[in-house]
Order: structure tokens, then sequence, then C-alpha cells
């Protein structure tokens, strides 16, 4: 299962069980805010080949219709996409 | 044929995880468990990977894990497996992901307990040659010359002195079913290794160097490369110990550079020609060994 952000979030102490196990994939914060340039992926250019999908250290890029996109709620703008892509299909764009 | 990336499972088990950006063993930790699936009970020490994937309530795992103690992820997973085949339930994976710390230090004597049993577990250490979740400390892992706090570059002495520790070995020794080695440069023969010990009984040990930008002073973008570049020069090695023998999965056929390797790293570039002379002769010393005790495939 995919971890993924919670609707709604507990507000209140007595919201969060008071033992220390807890449901898997519970996500509260995104981490976009880390980020000072973004990925920005030509689809034109892109092959399909999932290398950027394969070594995102944060899993943040999908299959999308035989290409790729990212989930920019989590992606931390590493940049490790953008090296690995042979043809050249990713560019990092400062955040503003 | 084995995984690859477009026929690993799409789900994604470690999300939304507060590691640095570009950090190695987050991306070691997610590969393996898009190999090894939701059916997989993750066990975590004291450590970077625990730190950033429990920060309650935000939970980064999408199946089930849990922290264990600094020194006792090995007796953890003998633990969930015993206790899961007790009560009658065989479909699952007991993963533990490790530091270099938590694995050759600390965890060392609960590591070499699950072999001597043969405990049905995996053992998965993520190797970024420091302590870097307390802000990178030595290791016996941390390579000859590197920079750590405790191992500072000064005029006398020139970051760490000692040469890092063979865990590949010395778990091999055990006469351990399954163990490997590999590197997260390499993502393709670490996926191919993952499901061949997720499908042996017995105790399963592999080892992934894991680069940590934070702690090895490289930019954000250079995790992947640099740690194809330890693999090709020589500093590493992609190998396999089964049905007691040793096997080398990939020779390079000619070194890169040792020094382009190390230079591009802030905890190596106080190191003088001396030094890295030094490296380049226990490289060579190492793979004579190689050569003469691991058969090629
Ligand atoms: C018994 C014990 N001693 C010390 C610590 C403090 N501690 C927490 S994480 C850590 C460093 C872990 O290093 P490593 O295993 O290499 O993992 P990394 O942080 O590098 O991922 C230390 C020393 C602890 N939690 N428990
Ligand atoms: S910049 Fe980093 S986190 Fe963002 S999509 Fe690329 S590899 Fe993933
Ligand atoms: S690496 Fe480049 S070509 Fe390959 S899927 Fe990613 S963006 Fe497309
Ligand atoms: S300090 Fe290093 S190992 Fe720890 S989360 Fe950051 S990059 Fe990863
Ligand atoms: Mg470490």
């Amino acid at each position: 299962m995919k971890p993924y952000l919670r609707d709604k979030l507990p507000q209140k102490l007595s919201e969060i069980p008071d033992f220390t196990a807890y449901e898997a994939g519970y996500l509260v914060t995104k981490n976009a805010g880390w980020r000072n340039v973004r990925p920005e992926i030509d689809k034109e250019k892109c092959v399909g080949c999932l290398q950027c999908y394969l070594h995102c250290p944060d899993g943040v890029i999908y299959k999308d219709n035989g290409k790729v996109a990212v989930d920019y709620d989590f992606c931390k703008g590493c940049g490790i996409c953008k090296k690995i892509c042979k043809v050249g299909a990713i560019r990092m764009e400062a955040e503003k | 044929m084995s995984l690859n990336a477009k026929t690993l499972n799409e789900e994604e088990f470690f999300y939304g995880h507060k590691a640095c950006a570009g950090c190695g063993g987050s991306l070691a930790v997610r590969i393996a468990l898009k190999v090894l699936g939701e059916r997989s009970i993750a066990v975590l020490p004291a450590g970077c990977m625990s730190a950033v994937g429990f920060n309650f309530p935000q939970l980064c795992f999408g199946n089930n894990a849990i922290i264990s103690t600094f020194a006792g992820t090995a007796s953890m997973l003998t633990g969930i497996e015993a206790g899961l085949r007790a009560q009658g339930i065989t479909d699952f994976q007991a993963v533990g992901f490790a530091g270099d710390g938590g694995t050759a230090d600390i965890g060392l004597q609960a590591l070499s307990g699950a072999i001597d049993r043969n405990d049905d577990i995996l053992y998965i250490c993520y190797d970024n040659e420091a302590y870097m979740n307390t802000g990178i400390q030595k290791s016996s892992l941390t390579p000859f010359g590197a920079k750590t706090t405790t191992t500072p570059a000064g005029k006398n002495i020139r970051g760490n002195l000692r040469p890092k520790k063979n865990m590949f070995e010395i778990v091999a020794a055990h006469g351990i079913p399954y163990a490997a080695t590999a590197s997260v440069g390499y993502l393709n023969d670490f996926i191919k290794k993952v499901e061949k010990a997720s499908k042996i009984r017995g105790t399963k040990y592999i080892h992934i160097i894991a680069p940590c930008p934070t702690g090895w002073g490289i930019p954000t973008d250079e995790t992947v490369n640099i740690a194809k570049e330890v693999v090709d020069c020589g500093l590493w090695y992609l190998a396999e110990y089964e049905n007691g023998e040793y096997i080398l999965n990939h020779k390079p056929k000619e070194f890169s550079d040792v020094e382009e390797y190390l230079k591009k790293q802030s905890r190596f570039r106080h190191l003088t020609e001396e030094d890295i002379e030094t490296i380049k002769r226990s490289r060579d010393l190492k793979w004579e060994a190689l050569n003469k005790n691991f058969r090629n495939n």
C-alpha cells in the first residue's frame, strides 16, 4: 500500500491511540517545502524508459500513459532523476 | 527473467519519509520493499531510516514496520519470524534494514547469533560509511582516510586511520546460505539479489553501499553516480556467497580513477598523494585476493 496524505488529521491527543502501534502509511505532512528546484518532465522527449522512476529515492515519479509524472507533494528536488535521464527530458526549474 | 524497472511492483512502501534530498539509504529501502512487497515486515533499528520513517503520527511505511533497539535488528527479526510461524502464518518476509554502525559495530553479535541459528530472515545493511543520524561519527565501516566528526582531518592525522571492516566475508565465514554485496549505483543487480534472497530459506544478508550526500559531502544529485563510481574504481565490488562459494558478479575491465572518486567528496578532500597511493595499493591487494578466491560469473 502506498502511504498517502490523510484528509482528516488528528486534532486532539485523544484522537491518537495511546499505545505505540499505529496505522501503516499514515502521512500528515508534505515534503514539497524542502525543494529549491523542481524537475519538469518534457513529455515530447521522454521515451518512457523508467530509469528516473527507478532511481528516485522518494519514489515520487510514477508511470503515466507510457511516460512519467511527478508527485510534487513529496518531491524534494534532489535532481537524481535529471542526471539519470539519458535523453535529457528532465529540466530542473527554480522554485519561485 | 528477473525484475526490472518495467516489471517491478508499482506500489510504493516507503513514501513521504523525511530523509535528506538524494539519500542513498532511502533508495535502497524503497527498492528492496518494492521487490519484497506488502507481506514484508520491516525491522529498523536506531539510525537514519527509522528516524526518517517514523515521525509519529507520520508513518511512511506502507507495510508492517517496527523500530528495534540499536543492537537488536537481527534478534527482533528472529522473534517476528518465530512468532508468525507459531501462529501458522507463512506468507511473509521478515526483513531488517540496519546502518553500517548498527550492523558492523553494535548489531554484530545479534546478527551472528541469527546466522548461527539459521533463522529464516533477510538482513540488509545499508552502508553509508558512518553513524549519520547522530552527526557523522566513524564506524568500523568508515573507509580509510574519511573525515568524520570523530576522525577529523588535521595536521597530524588525516581522517580515519583504519581500513573498512570486511563485513561481507565475516558474514560469509559463518557459512550463511546466502550473502551478497550491492550498490545503489547498480540497482538492477540489487533487485536481482533481493529477489533471489527472498526465495532462499534460512538467513540471508545483503550489504548495499548507499551514499549519504550530507555525510560524504557530495551534491544531492550525485548519489547514484558516486555509488556507481565506487564500484567502477574498484573500491567496492559486487559479489555473492552461496553454497560455500564466492562469486564475483562484475569485473571492471579497467578501473576508473580512484583520485577522481575521492576528490569529489568533501570527506576525502584533505587526502595527500601519499594517502591516495595507500588507498590504491590496498585496492590492488584486495583485487588480487578477489581474482584468486572468487569465481567469475
Ligand atoms: C544503544 C544505543 N546507542 C546509541 C544510540 C544513538 N544512535 C542513534 S542512531 C545512531 C547512529 C546510527 O548509525 P548507523 O547504524 O550507521 O545508521 P545511519 O544513521 O548512518 O543510517 C546512534 C549512535 C542509540 N539509539 N542506542
Ligand atoms: S528531484 Fe529527486 S525527489 Fe524529485 S522526482 Fe527527481 S529524483 Fe525524485
Ligand atoms: S529517464 Fe527520462 S526518458 Fe526515461 S522515463 Fe524518465 S523522463 Fe522519460
Ligand atoms: S544524513 Fe545521510 S543517510 Fe541520513 S537521511 Fe540524510 S542523506 Fe540519508
Ligand atoms: Mg551509517
